[in-house]
């Protein structure tokens, strides 16, 4: 049996926002998403030029040379706008906690081999840094790029990167029993290892990009398409292999959200090489580019994180990156 | 044992010391704005967060107040609560609110990113940063917020694309580019403290309280749910003033001189509230004066006495700001009122009973300057001749606001007040003396203004005559004009009058 509730029916005098409607139809009723993300900057009429960027407005199609007819094409397949994202993060955000809790109840992380908790150390806590820069590249695109899709998911997208590098800060406080001196190790690694130099030298080159599309490709496509399946896949499957398995389980946000960045990074990539044979080429050649410059600096990482097969399994992730973004299109 | 931690060493630990100097390249080119404004910054490590929130806490706090905001969003829209309004020319508030501010808030959303990449410290970065994210907050719960709004009403259908366009909406427009035109330390001055700080609650508590008396309950929880992110902003502007003025002596002068030119900057565009807070809620909590009163003469006059260890004192031309405060609304809603037919919202004389308020919170200036005004409004409207100002205005080049201010800081409150500077051979005409004085400073930048009027008559607002500028906005034939008989008015009546035999509303099961 159904109860029909017997209520005022209104005729209303328009479905949705002309914004919204010009993109899915006048008459079809928009999502939150929809009305939340599409056409919000700014695109013309600009009083005055800023002082920070000679000969460019405001916002400006021409700080890429990736070129849209329309910067609206590509659309988030998670849908994130501000609310849908953090009702999901405090979601995942509940579980880890849990997570957290339950292996600082047990201890679980202190009855791990001694080495291993070293292993843990130098693998992961330079990492933090890693998120913190590849935070101020999100940053960027957010406050550079064109488009309110677009920045709003990097902002969003630079703010889990925060987020990130403050669980594996709670992972080395957890083996430290609280002490920085772990922390305070990470940052000197960072600094100065030789091992984590090169990596270090990419974020900083990276940093410095003019075009704001070409760190999209360095930061989010080609660097975590390497140390994500690497570090937060590999390197953890491997550890859990070695009396560490709660890794897995203070290390579950990093990986199920890799799984999800693959989702929008793919169809971003798949729409704007689709746009022209320019922006494929120009695409391709940043993804050739940076995979081998970034290649070569995460495998001093790779060699010490694995007691043998690093160079493979950088491999494996290399060539993995490479086959996913063909099958998107690209010329590589 | 693991040692104990407190909140605040923890969040030390998980926050800090992530930044680093870079060595690989220099830092100048990685930080590229932190130096050219003049603005020096001996040690980073000194900002003192004002507020402790990491990641994890952000997300649960944020989740649990926009679960709350979209059920009542939801139930609002089900439950079709715009009927409970006071009156439907209430809703032209929310026209001004979703033209004129929502668009801001997404402005800030893209200059507090810049801020959070530009910044070399660690613990302004993040806040910033934060701010960043929820100003996108604000953007999209507001569109969220009034979305239903849309449905049933004017003037509501595409606030974008007329803030990149239509005339009034320059006001705050120009306000916001200047900002975010200049340099972070400026930018943060400006939005951070002139505008969240000092001037915030002028334009938060009209629209929120305009919204709790006039039966708008979504706009109100919308409001409520805004607050605590707010508070944090406005923390975030007094700290960082603060903190530039105690880095180096030199910043003093430079950070002052923002600050007089943003307050003036941000009150003008305030004018635009002042009009909508005292003639277009058909219920109002508070008069602009009253508001000005409370929030800018006692509260930033304690402020600034506090500041003044600093060596920082109030904003030049503030007192006229004061002086001004019994005329302001009244001038820019006849100006409203007189242009109506070109914007997308609708006005009309003040009732009976409004006037009778306004003289009651006006002594001063309603009855002897401004109820003349309206009620020979009145009676040209009952002959038939209701009153448009068939030209354009001419707009202040730098606030933009049409030139409807007196010199009232002269003791001339009849007499229209204007100043003239020269630039490059041409003559520049501003509103007032903190306008001019905003001019003369940074010429090169005011004269690049795009002004309104003079991009109508150069043909770049979809053509030469009216109705081709009005398709240019976007606007809908029943957006503009006179609100007595208006489309909204219409509906609005035929909603609550008749309501069994109307065409509008059927009942079904």
């Amino acid at each position: 049996m159904s109860v029909h509730i017997s209520t005022k029916e209104i005729k209303t005098k328009r479905t949705n926002y002309g914004y919204v409607g010009r993109r899915i139809g006048h008459d079809k009723p928009a999502s939150r998403y929809q009305e939340a993300v599409y056409d919000l900057q700014p695109t013309t009429n600009f009083h005055y030029p800023p002082t920070w960027a000679e000969g460019k407005e405001l916002y400006d199609v021409r700080n890429t040379s990736i070129v849209m007819e329309d910067w609206y094409s590509f659309t988030d397949p998670r849908q994130f706008y501000y609310s849908a994202y953090v009702m999901a993060r405090a979601k995942q955000q509940e579980s880890m906690d849990n997570n957290f809790k339950m292996a600082e109840k047990h201890k679980m992380l202190l009855s791990m081999p001694d080495e291993l908790k070293a292993s843990i150390k130098k693998i992961l806590t330079p990492l933090r840094h890693v998120e913190y820069g590849a935070n101020m590249n999100n940053q960027d695109i957010c406050d550079r790029g064109y488009g309110s899709i677009i920045t709003s998911l990097a902002s969003l997208h630079g703010f889990d990167r925060i987020g990130i590098s403050q669980y594996i800060s709670k992972i080395i406080l957890l083996i430290d029993e609280n002490e920085s001196v772990g922390l305070e190790q990470g940052r000197i690694d960072w600094l100065d290892a030789s091992m984590w130099q090169p990596l270090r030298h990419a974020m900083e080159d990276i940093f410095v990009l003019d075009d704001w599309f070409e760190i999209m490709v360095a930061q989010n496509i080609v660097m975590d398409g390497l140390i994500y399946p690497l570090i937060f896949d590999q390197y953890i499957q491997e550890v859990s292999s070695k009396g560490g398995n709660t890794l897995t389980l203070l290390t579950q946000f990093m990986s199920d959200w890799y799984v999800e960045t693959i989702r929008w990074t793919n169809q971003l990539i798949k729409v704007v090489a689709k746009e022209s044979d320019a922006n494929n080429e120009l695409l391709s050649s940043w993804v050739i580019k940076w995979t081998e410059r970034l290649n070569k600096a995460v495998l001093p990482i790779a060699q010490e994180a694995f007691t043998d097969g690093g160079k493979d399994k950088l491999e494996e992730a290399k060539c993995e990156l490479l086959a996913r973004l063909a099958k998107q299109g690209l010329k590589i | 044992m693991a040692k104990k931690l407190n909140m605040r060493k923890r969040y030390e630990l998980l926050t800090r010391g992530l930044g680093w100097e870079p060595t690989y390249q220099p830092k100048e080119k990685v930080f590229p704005q932190e130096s050219y404004e003049g603005i020096k910054i001996v040690d980073w490590d000194k900002w003192e967060d004002p507020f402790r929130l990491t990641a994890e806490a952000y997300w649960k706090y944020q989740a649990e107040k926009d679960k709350k905001l979209y059920a009542i969003i939801d139930s609002f829209a089900q439950n079709n609560g715009h009927l409970n309004l006071t009156n439907a020319s209430y809703i032209n508030a929310l026209k001004i609110f979703i033209q004129g501010v929502s668009p801001l808030e997404y402005g800030a959303h893209r200059g507090f990113a810049n801020l959070a990449r530009q910044f070399s410290g660690e613990g302004a970065q993040i806040a910033c940063q934060m701010q960043s994210i929820d100003e996108l907050r604000h953007v999209q719960t507001q569109i969220h917020t009034l979305s239903h709004y849309n449905k049933h009403f004017t003037g509501l259908h595409d606030p974008f694309h007329m803030h990149d366009r239509v005339w009034y909406l320059s006001v705050p427009k120009s306000y916001f580019d200047d900002a975010r035109s200049a340099g972070p330390f400026e930018f943060m001055t400006s939005i951070s403290f002139a505008f969240e700080y000092i001037l915030t609650n002028l334009l938060f508590v009209p629209f929120m309280s305009g919204a709790a008396h006039n039966g708008d309950m979504a706009t109100v929880t919308f409001g409520f749910s805004a607050q605590s992110d707010e508070s944090r902003h406005m923390t975030l502007g007094l700290e960082i003033i603060k903190f530039i003025v105690e880095q180096h002596e030199d910043n003093l002068e430079i950070v002052q001189g923002w600050i007089d030119k943003h307050f003036w900057r941000a009150y003008r565009v305030l004018g635009l509230v002042s009009a909508m807070q005292d003639y277009m809620l058909p219920d109002s909590p508070m008069s602009w004066k009253e508001a000005w009163d409370i929030y800018f003469v006692d509260n930033c006059g304690a402020l600034f006495k506090d500041l003044g260890r600093y060596g920082l004192r109030m904003p030049k031309f503030h007192e006229q700001a004061t002086e001004e405060s019994e005329h302001l609304s009244h001038q820019i809603y006849t100006v409203l009122y007189q242009f109506s037919h070109a914007a997308a919202f609708q006005t009309e004389v003040p009732s009976k009973e409004k006037m009778d308020w306004l003289s009651e919170k006006y002594p001063n200036t309603f009855d002897k300057y401004y109820r003349p005004r309206w009620e020979m409004y009145a009676q040209m409207e009952k002959e038939g001749k209701r009153y448009f100002n068939a030209g354009l205005p001419q707009v202040c080049q730098t606030c933009q606001v049409p030139m409807c201010f007196t010199d009232i800081s002269k003791g001339n409150p009849m007499e229209l007040s204007y100043r003239v500077s020269e630039f490059n051979g041409d003559k520049f005409h501003t509103c007032s003396d903190g306008c001019k004085s905003i001019f003369d400073h940074e010429p090169e930048k005011y004269a690049h203004a795009w002004i309104p009027p003079h991009q109508i008559f150069q043909g770049n607002c979809g053509g030469a005559e009216m109705p081709d500028v009005l398709k240019y906005y976007h606007f809908n034939e029943d957006d503009s004009g006179e609100y007595k008989g208006s489309a909204d008015d219409n509906s609005w009546k035929a909603a609550h009058h008749n309501s069994n035999d109307d065409n509008d509303i059927k009942e079904s099961a």
